[in-house]
């Protein structure tokens, strides 16, 4: 997929999160956005998931511009799957029911269709066990393998994580990683906003450096990663990787 | 363990509550026998149909009172989350009046004032309303903080997975709002059952009255009053069980 940010400006009360962004990030099938915490990589991401509206500038996904109405951006967020760092999950709901929610809700789908989808999902990536569990009584990394099912379960244009791991401890950070690696294996495009830069080298093929609201670096992984130009970018990537 | 925890528990259950029921007889039974009270249940057996239709219509009227103060909390405490002002004062305007002052002035106030205004004659439909606009306002103070603590990410969950404003609260917000709400809610019915007993004074012809009555007519004042806190315990208790067991249900860890 494609992505073009053009002159993206937003606000929040006294902060400015973005400042004048553009960037065009040329056909990429898994894109990694990282960079130091409050510099605007989430902003970035949640404009393109349909949460946030630009004060100004314009994005275009796969050359089609995106329309910040209200009304236009439902229909948006209806094709995206985005998943967050915890509490994706309705706590009332069990595992098979937030994932029924949107199919059925949403999407149309008759509750014996939307079963069937459920099961084979479950049975593909060992939910089947957990699926009558409510949130609560799941570890945290199957509450973000179940939310990552419900986002594939729309069938959506592409997926979003938002720092999908940073709430869990090592070992389910690499359950959920695991999955979104086979996600990708399958050939699914995606955008990850991640604190782990191993992964992000690893699972993406294009990269944003973001910083300071600005996006200071752009390039394929392999490069990005082994040769940073900005000095923020080296400077960052010596700080993370140190350990 | 698990297996011999259980019917201990069980035995030191009805131990103490046998132990309890002792001693509230022992202490009543002291009371009433100082009285050298003249007992005249044939006068009372009598009027045993003035009774039930009394109980019946107290359970109609709280029945009634419930669903409207539903409707009416509801609407309150989606007015005080409104963006439009004049509806959200409004709405703490009413909380605030009907829970700082006493039902019994609410019951005079809109019977002699308000719904003969209005020329609302039926007294019956003016107590259902008093006993739903006091009950409303707890209500909606209920509503509202289930309302609230439902967290910003699940709203935010809600709107990521394409659900429309109206859409997330069917969905999301009210089946949380409501299994909360049950245990209060109950407690709240039992409240309407005795404040309902109020209506006697704008002549609702309701448990509490046709007490009154029989006992002005035979003036045998305890044989008149003991059968109606009986009364009023025969729903109020098993009311007060079923929130109990509702609250065991209904609970999930967030």
């Amino acid at each position: 997929m494609r992505l073009e940010f053009r002159a993206i400006s937003k606000q929040f009360g006294q902060h400015q999160a973005l400042r004048d962004v553009s960037v065009s990030v040329a056909e990429f099938q898994s894109l990694a956005i990282i960079g130091p915490s409050g510099g605007g990589k989430t902003t970035l991401l949640r404009i393109v998931a349909g949460l946030e509206t630009p004060e100004a500038g314009y994005l275009s996904i796969d050359d089609a511009r995106v329309d910040f109405s209200e009304a236009s951006l439902l229909l948006h967020r209806r094709r995206i799957g985005t998943v967050f760092q915890a509490y994706n999950l309705f706590p009332h709901l069990t595992a098979r029911e937030n994932v029924l929610l949107p199919l059925v809700v949403v999407h149309g789908l008759s509750r014996i269709e939307a079963n069937e989808t459920v099961d084979a999902l479950f049975e593909r990536f060992q939910l089947s066990r957990h699926a009558d569990r409510r949130p609560a009584e799941l570890s945290g990394g199957q509450q973000q393998r179940v939310a990552i099912v419900r986002a594939i379960a729309i069938k959506p244009r592409f997926l979003i994580f938002d720092e999908p791991t940073s709430a869990l401890d090592p070992e389910m950070t690499a359950e959920v990683l695991d999955f979104i690696a086979e996600l990708r294996g399958e050939g699914r495009d995606l955008i990850i906003v991640t604190h782990n830069m191993g992964f992000a080298r690893e699972v993406s093929d294009h990269c944003l450096f973001i910083a300071e609201g600005q996006v200071l670096e752009e390039g394929r992984s392999s490069e990005l990663f082994s040769r940073p130009r900005n000095p923020l970018l080296a400077n960052f990537l010596a700080k993370v990787l140190r350990y | 363990m698990q297996a011999h925890r259980q019917p201990v528990a069980r035995a030191a259950w009805i131990v103490s509550w046998c132990l309890v029921a002792l001693l509230v007889a022992a202490v009543f039974s002291f009371a009433f026998g100082q009285l050298h009270y003249g007992w005249n249940w044939q006068a009372i057996w009598h009027y045993r149909e003035k009774f039930l239709h009394g109980w019946l219509v107290t359970v109609a009227l709280s029945a009634a009172a419930l669903l409207a103060s539903l409707a009416i909390g509801l609407l309150s405490a989606l007015a005080r989350r409104s963006a439009f002002l004049p509806l959200r004062y409004a709405a703490v305007l009413y909380v605030e009046i009907v829970r700082g002052t006493p039902l019994l002035v609410q019951i005079l106030i809109l019977f002699y004032v308000v719904a003969n205004a209005f020329g609302i004659e039926n007294r019956y439909v003016v107590g259902v309303l008093a006993l739903s606009l006091f009950a409303g306002a707890y209500l909606s103070e209920m509503i509202r903080s289930g309302i609230e603590s439902i967290r910003d990410s699940q709203l935010e969950s809600a709107r990521a997975i394409g659900l429309t404003r109206a859409q997330t609260y069917r969905h999301v917000v009210f089946p949380q709002v409501v299994r909360q709400l049950v245990p209060p809610l109950t407690g709240q019915f039992a409240s309407i059952i005795k404040d309902s007993s109020l209506l006697s004074i704008i002549a609702v012809s309701e448990f509490t009255l046709n007490a009154q009555e029989v006992n002005a007519f035979t003036y045998s004042t305890l044989e008149s009053y003991l059968p109606l806190a009986a009364g009023y315990l025969l729903l109020t208790l098993p009311i007060s069980l079923l929130s109990r067991v509702l609250e065991r249900r209904f609970h999930f860890a967030t």
